[in-house]
Parts: structure tokens; sequence; C-alpha cells
């Protein structure tokens, strides 16, 4: 994954959200407070502006700055949540390109911040819920040779059924978790955003 | 949706435009989004710093003032602000004592105003967190992100702002924080959802003879739903699960909120003041100090927050304590 790549896989990003806003809402009002598919479109529009007119000097800079920018305009938990991913990705990666298995670990390293500042694990019906398999499936394919088409392609298939997956989950952390045993039965809003982050790193990265 | 706004994107500021028009005692920063006093820092005092989604005002912007907060962060309406405003607040705030951040225990405002601690140590400035999480419908338990906090947010405001006003020490202020926390719980009921003016449609929906039971103030779904009760029995519900938790023997002596959540007329507050009191003067438990009105809403949310602190002598003389803010204002 080249400079260009990464602007356009988060400039993907914004348009995902913007397409999926209403979904991401719906999905957040059953559970939340209906502000997840608001507040991402948000955070990434005020993305692809601070991205306009910048030069980074490696792939790593410009998830920086997209971590950055949504710590500074999403507030919420997302905001800090999603912030953090791409930043510790982001530092990571210091070259002009990155390989597969150089973005296995920076993607891992971004997973390890989000757990660090939210402390959640999979099961509690969150992003990790798809985060985790994704970066499985992500690294297995690296480890095996795969290019990062491929690997993508795999992480974005996973973190789908992660998503999907969350939703017999009782949510143990973030707004969901006061309702209780009435958090069953919907999908979490953070897992299907993170599943649209990686389907959107697949279709960049297909040759 | 049928709201008094301009643009459901501009909601925010042209509020604080508003509030900046209409309270001069204030100085409101469009750019950086923060409401502070408008004389600037106390020097040599510790500064109250509070913030949150937008949407449960007079929370936050309505109780900066001498005695309550120095300043306030709005985020957008049921969002946490941003670090960088906690930061900018907290730069134009501190006297050189401190600040201390008033966090209402979400998972949002818990990591945003975290990292602003980070930068605000950083930059000099000593920071200690008060956290309020006083709401009982949620089960407290270490595998969940807690209680959240409610309207035991303005009694911290209120009682840890009159002792930083007195010069006390940032240890002393943030300790005065937590007691108060740990001596409130809260329980609401709502009758009718409400609607973010982002999603246009309400959170959920409730038929005409029912109610939420064990709401917060961001127009999710309760714990449960249940037919609609006469005040009184809403009142007993809601006190039974306070009592219950934190159980108050005859003659102790508490502060009592009844609070509207933005769409209930106060005379309805004052028919469930009405059973409030009874049921407290059943049990012998005094109620020494009270507030009825809308002091933490969940923009027009129809239904009522029920709080009940257990106050010692010195919660109630700082609670007596003068305080001049938009929302709040005695002995001043």
């Amino acid at each position: 994954m080249d400079i260009h790549q990464t602007r356009t896989w988060v400039r993907s990003i914004a348009a995902a959200m913007d397409q999926h806003k209403d979904h991401l809402t719906q999905l957040d009002s059953a559970i939340g407070d209906a502000d997840h598919g608001v507040n991402m479109q948000r955070g990434f529009t005020a993305v692809v502006a601070a991205l306009d007119g910048y030069e980074p000097a490696g792939v790593g800079d410009v998830l920086v700055k997209t971590g950055t920018t949504l710590i500074s305009k999403v507030g919420g938990a997302a905001g800090p949540l999603y912030g953090t991913f791409f930043r510790a990705t982001g530092k990571q990666l210091t070259g002009p390109v990155a390989d597969a298995e150089q973005l296995a670990a920076a993607l891992d390293a971004g997973l390890a911040g989000v757990q660090k500042l939210g402390a959640a694990v999979p099961g509690d019906k969150t992003m990790v819920d798809a985060l985790t398999p994704a970066l499985e499936a992500f690294g297995a394919a690296a480890r095996a040779g795969e290019d990062e088409a491929t690997a993508a392609e795999k992480a974005a298939e996973a973190a789908e059924t992660g998503a999907k997956d969350t939703i017999p989950l009782q949510a143990r952390k973030g707004r969901a978790s006061y309702l209780g045993s009435r958090s069953t039965g919907h999908q979490d809003p953070g897992a299907t955003s993170t599943a649209l982050i990686f389907r959107t790193l697949a279709e960049v990265l297909k040759p | 949706m049928k709201k008094l706004i301009n643009s459901p994107d501009t909601v925010l500021d042209d509020a604080l435009a508003g509030v900046a028009a209409a309270h001069p005692t204030l100085k409101v920063d469009l750019e950086a989004r923060i409401i502070t006093r408008a004389g600037g820092p106390s020097v040599g005092k510790v500064a109250l710093i509070s913030g949150g989604g937008s949407g449960h005002e007079p929370l936050h912007g309505g109780f900066v003032g001498p005695g309550m907060l120095h300043a306030a962060c709005p985020g957008e309406v049921f969002t946490s602000p941003v670090p960088d405003q906690m930061l900018a607040a907290a730069q134009a705030a501190d006297g050189g004592a401190g600040v201390v951040f008033v966090v209402k225990n979400y998972t949002g405002d818990v990591l945003n105003f975290e990292m602003a601690a980070e930068l605000a140590g950083e930059d000099g400035i000593e920071v200690a967190t008060v956290l309020v999480d006083d709401d009982v419908a949620v089960k407290d338990s270490t595998w969940t992100a807690g209680r959240r906090g409610t309207g035991a947010t303005v009694f911290v405001e209120k009682i840890a702002g009159a002792l930083a006003e007195q010069g006390a020490d940032l240890a002393s202020v943030a300790e005065i924080g937590r007691r108060v926390n740990a001596a409130s719980r809260s329980f609401a009921v709502a009758l009718s959802p409400c609607t973010t003016p982002a999603a246009g449609k309400p959170g959920f929906e409730l038929a005409e003879d029912e109610m939420e039971v064990g709401v917060g103030i961001h127009g999710e779904p309760g714990r449960s739903r249940e037919k609609l009760e006469p005040a009184a029995a809403i009142v007993a519900r809601s006190l039974d699960a306070i009592f219950a938790d934190q159980p108050l023997a005859a003659g102790e002596e508490t502060i009592v909120m009844v609070n509207g959540l933005g769409g209930t007329p106060l005379i309805e507050l004052y028919v469930a003041y009405a059973d409030v009191a009874k049921y407290f003067a059943e049990r012998g438990v005094r109620i020494v100090r009270n507030l009825v009105g809308n002091y933490i809403t969940s923009l027009e949310m129809a239904g009522a927050s029920f709080t009940v602190c257990k106050a010692d002598e010195q919660m109630l003389a700082l609670w007596d304590a003068p305080v001049n803010t938009p929302a709040l204002r005695w002995g001043a």
C-alpha cells in the first residue's frame, strides 16, 4: 500500500460513512444514543478536509493525521477509539509503502491501542469484535505469503462476520451496556463501522 | 421532527451564540467551543470544569459562575466534547491552583477527559477528576461501563464549586466532589422519547399508555417498559430503587432533586414532589434542601429524574453558600 492508496482508503471510508450514515445511526438508536452514523460521517468529512493539501512523507503520516483529526473532531467514544486506532497503526508505518506483513503488524498495534484505551475484549459487543477477527485473518494471510489485497479481502470478510456475530451478545462496554439483556438481538454499530473500514480497504487494494 | 431551530447542523453554534448574547457574565468562545466566566480565572483558586454532550441544558453551561463551575465544554448533542475543548477550558480557567474535571460516567466522556487530562498535565496544569456515577437503574459491575452520571452532577458541581470558591486546595475540592457522588443516587422514568436534531427521529417509541423505566439522559431505552402509572406510583418505584441501593434511616438529612427531563411541565414536577415529600415523611427521613425544576434535561423528553443525596453538615453548608450562575442563583 502506497501513500496514494492510503489517501484513497481514507477518502473511501468517508464516502462509505456518508452512504451508511443512516444505517449506523439506526443500529445505534436500538442500543445506544442514535449518533454513531452522524459522528463517523462528521469525523471523516473533517479528515478529508485535513488531508487536502497535506504532504505526507510516508503511509503512516496519512493515518496519524487521520487519527489526530478524529480525536479532535468526533467526540463520544468513537473519536478517541478510532482516532487511537489510526494513530497507533500509522506510527508503525514510516516508509512510503507498506507490504502485507508490515501492515499486519501496524494494524495489530492499532488494535492494542484501542484495547489499552477502551479495555474491551472480544465478546463485549464493541468494535473489538470486528477488529480482532479482521486482524487475525489479515495476519494469517500475510504470514502465508499472500499479498495485501488478498489479506484485506479476508480481513473484510472476517470483520463482517464478526459484526454479525455481535447480534446475540449482551453488551458489557459502552452505552449499550446500560441496557443489560435488552442489548441482545441487535448488531453493534461500532463493529459495523469497523467492518465498513475493512471493506473499503479491500476495495482500494483490489488489483 | 418539529423543532425551534434554523438547521440541524448549526444547533450547537446557534445556541452558544444565544448564550453569549443572553449572559454577559459568561464568556463564550465560539471557536474553541467553551463557556467560561467573563471575569477570567480566579488567581490562586481551584477551577471546576465540566462538559458533556449538549441537550442537557442548563447543564453544564448554565452552571458557570461564581460558586459553581469555572468553565463548561459543550459537545454536539448527546456526544461528548473533544479533548481540545477541555484543554482550552483548562488553560482559560486555571488560576494556578489546578483544575477539577467533573466527568459524568459515559465511555465517551471518560475517554475524552482522560486524553485532555494528559494534555493539560503536559502543559503544567494540575488536574484531578471526579467521576459521577449515580444512576441506580444501571446494574453496577466491573464487567460493564458502570453506572451513568446523571442528577448528582448538579449536586457535585454546586458543592465542590462552593468549596473551590472558598479557596480550598485541589485535593480537598476533588474529595468533596467524590464524597457527594458517593452519597447520591438517582433514578429516572420517561413518558415520551426525545429526538436529536441530527437523527430526526425519536430514539425509541412509546405507546400512549406506556412509560420507559430506568432511562438515562440520552434518549436511549431504559431497563424496562411498563404500563403508565399515576405520579405516586412512579415516585414510589423510583425512590424504592434509590432506597434499596442506599438505605436511609429515620432522622437522616438529605438533599432531594425532582428534575424534569425537558418535556414535563413544572406543575407535574410539583405533583411528583408532593409524593416524594410524603414518601420521605412516612419513613422519617428528612429533606432539608430541595430543587424542583429542569436542571439536567434530555432535550424534549417527558418524564422526571429523582436524585437523593445523604448530606452531612459540610455538604449542607456548602450547598447554602452563595452561587451566581444563569441556572442556579442564591445568596449572591
